[in-house]
This record gives C-alpha cells, sequence and structure tokens, in this order.
C-alpha cells in the first residue's frame, strides 16, 4: 500500500495543461522532493492532492483510499497537511493560537481545549516559537513565518506532509535549520513531499526525487541518478540558454 | 502591537459595571420615566442589531448588509401574527417565529452565495434586502390587495423587556462564540480562508451556521420592535439604512472587544434620537462628520481609544479592585 498514489493526474487552466496526466506514488516514511522549473505544475500537483482543485480526469488516492473529489477540510483530517508557498498564517493571531487552529479541528476527533493548548505548546517549543508565542504571527521575520506554517501544519498530527518551498527567501542558515527540522519531521514517522528550488537541500534530504516539466513527469529517481540524469539536466541548462537569451 | 485586548483584562472594574448597568436596566421600568424605558428599549434594538452584525461580519472579515433582510424578516412576522385585531399567537412565540425565519433565509442564501468573497458577497446581501422588500411588496398588492397592516399594542414595559432578553441572550451568545473553538474557526476564516479550510476547518458550515445564528437575532429584535409600529408596510419593514447603521455603530465602537459594538452603538443611536428631534436638519451630516474623523483618528473604535488613554494614565500596568 502507498500512502499516495496518483494515476493520469491532471488539471487544465483554459486549454493549458498544468499537470499533465502525471503518475505518482509515495511510500509510508519517504521524504519526495518534487522539482522543475517554474511553472513546470509543482504547486497546482500539491493543490490538486489538498483538494484545492479536483484533477480532471486522473485519480488521486491516500491509503488506498479514492480522495480525488474530497473537500480539503477532510483531507486534512484524514491526515494530510500542507504549508504554502507563499505564507498564509493568520497574521492578526497569537502565534499559539495560528497553532490551536490546527490542533483543534485537523483531526475528524473532538480535541479538548486543554489538549489543544498542550499540544500547540509542545510544538512551538519544538519549532523554536516558544519565545514568541503570544506575539501576533504578522510580526514574526519570514524564516519563523515559515516555521509556523510547518507547526500549524504538524499539529493537525498529519502522516503526510506537504511543504511548498519551505526554504524560498531564507539564508544560508536557516536554510540549515529547515533541513535539520525536515528530517527531524522524518523521524516522527511522517512521510514528506516537498517542493523545493534550493538544490542542496533537496540533494541531501529527500530519498527520491519526481521532476516535472511543462506539468509532464520527466524523470524520477534517487538524488543520484537525477543529478546525472540527461533530460533533467536538458531541461535546466535549456531554461538557463532560454533565460540567458533574453 | 497589544494582543491581550483579545484577553479580559482587568476582569473586575468591567465585570462589576457590566452588572451595575444590568440591574439598572432590570429595574428601569420601576423609577424610570415612559420616555426613558422607550429611549432605552431603542437603543437596545440597535445594540442587538450591531452586536449580532460583528457576530458574524466582525469575526469572518465577511461584510454583509442583509441585516435590514433579517430585521424586516422579523418585523413581518409580528405583523402577521400579531394583527391589531388581536393576537394569533403568544407574544414570545412570534419573536421566535421572526428569528427563525430569519435564521432559515439566511441559511439558504449563505448556502447560495457564501461561496462569494469580497464585494461579491457584500452586493449579495444588499441585493437581498431588495429582493424580499419587492416580493412581499408584491405578495401584498397583487395578491392580498393589502397597502398596511396594523400591529396590536403591547404594552411599552414588555417590549423593553423582551428586548432587555434578547440583548442579554445575544451578548452571551457573542462573548461565548468569540471565546470558544468554533470562534477560533471564525477568526481563521477573516484572517484567511484557504489556510482555515486546509487546516481541518469545515469554512462552509462555519460560515453559514454563525450567518444564520446572526440572523435569528436581527429577526427576533425586528419582531418585537414591530409591536412598537402602529403599522407597517414592506417599504416601512425594509429600510435600507437599518443595513448600514450596525456597520457604522461598529466602526465607530471598535470591534476588537466585546463592549465596542454595544458603546457604539449606544452612543450612536443616543445621538440620533436627540439629534433627530432637534436638529433634524443637520444630523445626518454630522453622523458623517463623526464617522470620517472615527475612521481617521480612531482605528480600533472608541473603545481602542479608551483603552489607549486608559493605559497612559495606569501607566502601562494592570489595574485590579
Amino acid at each position: 500500500m502507498y500512502i499516495l498514489e496518483g494515476e493520469g493526474v491532471t488539471k487544465y487552466f483554459g486549454g493549458l495543461a498544468a499537470v499533465d496526466g502525471v503518475d505518482f506514488r509515495v511510500d509510508q516514511g519517504e521524504v519526495v522532493g518534487l522539482i522543475g522549473p517554474n511553472g513546470a505544475g509543482k504547486t497546482t500537483l500539491f493543490n490538486l492532492i489538498s483538494a484545492t482543485y479536483s484533477p480532471k480526469p486522473g485519480i488521486i488516492r491516500f491509503k488506498d483510499i479514492d480522495i480525488t473529489h474530497k473537500k480539503p477540510y477532510q483531507i486534512c483530517r484524514m491526515g494530510i497537511a500542507r504549508t504554502f508557498q507563499m505564507v498564509k498564517i493568520f497574521g492578526n493571531l497569537p502565534v499559539i493560537e495560528n497553532v490551536r487552529a490546527g490542533a483543534f479541528f485537523g483531526k475528524s476527533t473532538s480535541v479538548s481545549s486543554a489538549n489543544a493548548t498542550k499540544d500547540s505548546l509542545e510544538l512551538l517549543e519544538y519549532m523554536g516559537l516558544s519565545q514568541v508565542a503570544n506575539t501576533p504571527a504578522r510580526d514574526l521575520t519570514l524564516a519563523n513565518q515559515k516555521r509556523l506554517e510547518v507547526a500549524r501544519a504538524l499539529a493537525t498530527k498529519p502522516e503526510l506532509l506537504l511543504l511548498d518551498e519551505m526554504m524560498a527567501g531564507l539564508n544560508q542558515a536557516e536554510v540549515a535549520g529547515a533541513m535539520q527540522l525536515i528530517t527531524s519531521i522524518k523521524d516522527r514517522g511522517i512521510t514528506i513531499v516537498m517542493i523545493e528550488h534550493v538544490m542542496k537541500a533537496i540533494m541531501n534530504v529527500c530519498d527520491r526525487i519526481i521532476v516535472l516539466h511543462h506539468g509532464k513527469k520527466i524523470a524520477e529517481g534517487t538524488p543520484q541518478e537525477i543529478a546525472t540524469s540527461e533530460s533533467v539536466i536538458e531541461v535546466y541548462l535549456g531554461e538557463d540558454h532560454h533565460a540567458g537569451s533574453e | 502591537m497589544d494582543t491581550t485586548r483579545f484577553k479580559s483584562k482587568g476582569f473586575y472594574i468591567p465585570g462589576i459595571i457590566t452588572l451595575i448597568i444590568f440591574a439598572g436596566l432590570v429595574t428601569l421600568p420601576l423609577f424610570g420615566s415612559l420616555y426613558n424605558v422607550i429611549l432605552i428599549t431603542t437603543l437596545l434594538m440597535y445594540a442587538n442589531l450591531t452586536v449580532s452584525w460583528v457576530l458574524f461580519s466582525g469575526l469572518t472579515g465577511y461584510m454583509s448588509l442583509a441585516t435590514a433582510a433579517f430585521f424586516g424578516v422579523g418585523i413581518y412576522a409580528s405583523a402577521l401574527f400579531l394583527p391589531i385585531t388581536g393576537a394569533e399567537l403568544p407574544i414570545l412565540v412570534v419573536v421566535l417565529i421572526g428569528g427563525l425565519a430569519s435564521s432559515i433565509i439566511a441559511f439558504g442564501a449563505g448556502a447560495l452565495t457564501l461561496r462569494l468573497r469580497g464585494i461579491y458577497f457584500t452586493i449579495f446581501t444588499f441585493g437581498l434586502v431588495v429582493l424580499i422588500m419587492e416580493l412581499l411588496n408584491w405578495w401584498e398588492l397583487s395578491v392580498n390587495k393589502i397597502l398596511n397592516r396594523y400591529i396590536m399594542l403591547v404594552d411599552n414595559n414588555y417590549i423593553f423587556y423582551v428586548m432587555l432578553g434578547l440583548f442579554v441572550l445575544v451578548m452571551l451568545t457573542f462573548f461565548f462564540i468569540r471565546r470558544s473553538k468554533f470562534g477560533l474557526a471564525m477568526r481563521s476564516i477573516g484572517e484567511n480562508e484557504e489556510a482555515a479550510s486546509h487546516m481541518g476547518i469545515n469554512v462552509t458550515m462555519v460560515k453559514i451556521v454563525t450567518f444564520a445564528i446572526s440572523a435569528f437575532f436581527m429577526g427576533a429584535t425586528g419582531a418585537i420592535w414591530a409591536t412598537k409600529l402602529s403599522y407597517i408596510n414592506p417599504h416601512e419593514a425594509f429600510k435600507v439604512l437599518i443595513s448600514f447603521l450596525p456597520v457604522l455603530m461598529a466602526i465607530f465602537g471598535g470591534m476588537g472587544h466585546i463592549y465596542g459594538p454595544v458603546i457604539g452603538a449606544v452612543i450612536f443611536a443616543y445621538l440620533q434620537e436627540t439629534l433627530q428631534t432637534k436638529f433634524s436638519e443637520i444630523y445626518m451630516l454630522s453622523f458623517g462628520v463623526v464617522l470620517v474623523l472615527a475612521i481617521l483618528y480612531m482605528p480600533h473604535g472608541l473603545v481602542g481609544l479608551i483603552q489607549k488613554v486608559w493605559r497612559r494614565i495606569s501607566g502601562g500596568k494592570r489595574v485590579h479592585t
């Protein structure tokens, strides 16, 4: 049984296929990287998995259950949490309330207020955000806002975590911190699929990488295989060349 | 930025003041003049509408202009069941009917339109006022051949106590929802609806249920208010100003604190009642000026301003009795 499985997942925007017949499988406990040039369809694929959109055609299964036509809140309660490329924190609420929202609503079972608070405090401690627990979320640095998004996602007690460009805009030290965090989340037994442009991070933390280009899957394999894949190099060099000529 | 404004800061003073005011209100008909009873009934009516409005729009950020629709439906419930020829149902039952009818309409309208965001939702809610008014107008004129409906007279003290009861109910509802898990869901929606939905919050359900709760109090308030109007017709029952006043009152009072909408409504309504009789020419104009000044210089409303001044006086320390 795969924790996440997609068959022929397709999404058209107007006449353009943003994601075009992509098959993918994610094993329990893996860290899978999703890479590709800008506009390759990575975030759209995340939006399809987390039910912002429905694939048409295509099927997505989570632990062998068809989740193709579920709603975002149902997806979350089943055990898939996500973060966003552009952070979507609850800016005017204190940091702790952001996390408590996830703790309260992320599971289909009812959570008591005391337990939600306890879990949230533990998560803030784990993410190194205890100091700012009562600060309005919008006053945090970008790196901390991104950590807050991860904390809020983890508060929903997911089995699968989708991280959308968690490291974009972070400095070297913050990237190193984020890499440690991903390894540590993996050690908690949570499966991770991450979109990332920071190659160092991708190559170091991922067990497997899927490469998208123009909405199609063009390669899949271990970091070593991807680093030496002809078609991947062509796509990236091709784009560099193209970008250089403009 | 002060985050403690969501928490009860110095609980005792507001608690005691609330109790004193409440005791004064309950005994008002014993010592107050009839004029005062009627005046305070009016203030409570606006407070009910404003708090109900903030209950939905203030927390979720969905700006509704449907207040007049729900208020009007309540008024019409009384017109139908409390005619001048004698009550067909007990008054409290009619108040309940007014509330429930508004709730059901809010539920239906919400299910259809709470997918709309921003200005589209606002325009729709405003359209709802006009739609219901014109439908009733057509029904009255073409089907029933009735121009005005006459409503039975009810004792002013009785109206006052029902209005006060509704006020207590809406305040308790507002207080507990704000502090509850449900309130956290609403504020999350107000902050970022997409993130809220991916956080396991059933955003559609939360919005519709709150819209219906808010509409219930508006409808119930309309139903009891109707007994003060000797006759009504659709144009009298559905005044668009009723949709805008709660918004202005809430902004004026400030929405960051539970007392804000009440204080805004009471002061605003009191000014309206007194200015309207004394300076009927310029009272709307002076409202406009006050409101512009309030938005420019009191971003958190009157309550925000009071808190700021209070903090300065008390040197930023917590004050206990």
